[in-house]
């Protein structure tokens, strides 16, 4: 199995957001944690929220900088992971599964075809300078 | 970020990227962040040890029969005060009392000095220091006869020791000899930017990548690892060393970094003296400060820091502390306002979060 999972969609941002139905479950990429290193922070919406398509929806902080998150979606925040407040360190470690940021009630699904396909995504992990 | 192509290496540059390290710019300079990860690196060197390439630093050497009475004009600290061997702290300040630099001065001989001095002033510190040199004294500006290897720890001298014929335990702290490692000629001074114990190793740098080999290879049975500047940067924080374009830069005088120890104002005249005298009398208007996060969120550097709801300071470092496991950080608060115990607010990301004023340094090792 690659990497990145093919099911998911993946921003140039690098976020990752899993449809299921009405629903998206968002979060960091594999790659993102790496560049960004030990991470020891997450800020994130509350329930309730609405995030926009490519608009600032947290932020995620290793040792040495804080690096914004964008919605890969636009929709209504339905469930935040709360155990990364304590343990931000899974994101590290398991950034496309345990390590979900939030799940998004999609408002507009055909946003979906902006984003980027694992094969995509990952050809412009290869290409980016 | 990606260096461009002007950025400078050193002797090293291919080794770290063997060994995987994340390369950033740092003052010019392309050199590792991080190898295995900066909380790992920044362990290493607080329980066992840890290997930095430090070449990015530049070296200045001061000759002659006045070669004292440059070097003693040039920075605020008593080069009177030095002994062959030794090696002092100290500031090289502007006339108006502002930092050019802070660096290490070495005596290696009645009419020799040697001085440490941060990668990205270099060339400033050098013309800084021949342009007010009306001594028989020649300044020579040495970086590139010199890499510079740092081993930091508790197992430091273990390590270091197992490479070199010199009895490291007879280096006090604050001291150099100059001797051989790996079978190579060394500068072996018992510096560093840690807060631990450990040595800075200066060797010519074609010799660095085999050293560097060689020390990694002796520190295998402690645990060493490679460290980057990330590491670096939040051990000297928590030892509250002063990082040049933070805590002190050329509108920052001593008196306002704490850092009066390193002014000696009775050895005579030097540069800065007259400025920092009236500064004295005056008084300062602010003050460095350790802090530490109650509320959820990191102090970065640059971020402001409230008071009662207005403005008063900014943050000079801020970060997690991977030792105290706690948000820290360093600012400036009016002189009147700092004190220990007080309640301060940090802007952060548009949000006003909590923190409260420590005592410093934040981490101190058991001795």
């Amino acid at each position: 199995m690659s990497a990145y999972p093919e099911s998911y969609w993946y921003t140039k941002e690098h976020e990752w957001v899993h449809v299921e139905g009405e629903i998206g479950t968002v979060g960091i990429t594999l790659h993102a944690q790496e560049q960004l290193g030990d991470i020891v922070y997450v800020e994130l919406p509350k329930v309730g929220a609405h995030v926009q398509q490519g608009k600032t929806l947290g932020s995620v902080e290793s040792v040495k900088a804080v690096s914004d998150v964008y919605a890969p979606v636009s929709g209504e925040v339905i469930e935040v992971n709360e155990s990364l407040a304590e343990m931000p360190e899974t994101l590290n470690q398991d950034p496309h599964g345990a390590a979900w940021l939030v799940r998004v009630r999609l408002s507009a699904p055909e946003e979906l075809g902006q984003l980027l396909t694992a094969s995509d995504y990952q050809s412009y992990l290869v290409e980016e300078p | 970020m990606a260096a461009d192509s002007a950025s400078k290496r050193t002797p090293l540059y291919s080794v770290h990227r063997l060994l995987g390290a994340r390369m950033v710019d740092f003052g010019g300079w392309e050199m590792p962040v991080q190898y295995s990860g900066i909380m790992e690196e920044h362990h290493a060197v607080r329980r066992a040890v840890g290997l930095f390439d430090v070449s990015h630093m530049g070296e200045i050497e001061i000759r002659g029969p006045e070669a004292f009475q440059l070097t003693d004009f040039v920075s605020t600290n008593a080069v009177g005060r030095l002994k062959i061997g030794q090696a002092q702290y100290s500031g090289l300040l502007y006339e108006h009392g502002g930092f050019v630099d802070d660096v290490l001065v070495h005596k290696v001989a009645e009419d020799h000095y040697f001085l440490c001095v941060n990668a990205s002033n270099q060339e400033k510190d050098f013309e800084h220091i021949a342009g007010v040199n009306r001594w028989a004294a020649t300044v020579e500006f040495a970086s590139e006869r010199y890499a510079q290897l740092a081993v930091q720890g508790p197992r430091a001298l273990a390590t270091l020791q197992k490479l070199t014929p010199v009895d490291l335990a007879a280096i006090r702290y604050y001291h150099f000899q100059d001797g051989e490692v790996a079978g190579t000629p060394a500068r072996i001074a018992r510096t560093g930017y840690t807060g631990e114990d450990g040595f800075e190793i200066y060797v010519g740098p074609e010799e660095a990548p085999r050293i560097w080999g060689e020390a990694l290879g002796a520190g295998q049975e402690f645990g060493i690892k490679p460290c980057g500047l990330g590491a670096r940067n939040t051990l000297r924080l928590e030892a509250k060393m002063a990082l040049y374009g933070h805590e002190i830069h050329a509108s920052i005088t001593p008196w306002e970094a704490e850092l009066g120890w390193i002014v000696k104002m009775d050895k005579g005249e030097f540069l800065g003296r007259k400025a920092l005298a009236q500064l004295a009398q005056r008084g300062v208007r602010r003050k460095l400060m350790g802090f530490e996060m109650r509320g959820r969120g990191i102090a970065r550097d640059g971020y402001e820091v409230f008071l009662d709801g207005s403005p008063g300071g900014w943050v000079t470092s801020g970060g997690p502390s991977p030792t105290l496991n706690k948000n820290i950080g360093l600012c400036y608060l009016p002189v009147e306002m700092a004190e220990i115990g007080r309640t301060i607010q940090v802007l952060i990301r548009g949000q006003l979060v909590e923190a409260v004023t420590v005592p410093t340094p934040f981490y101190r090792r058991a001795k």
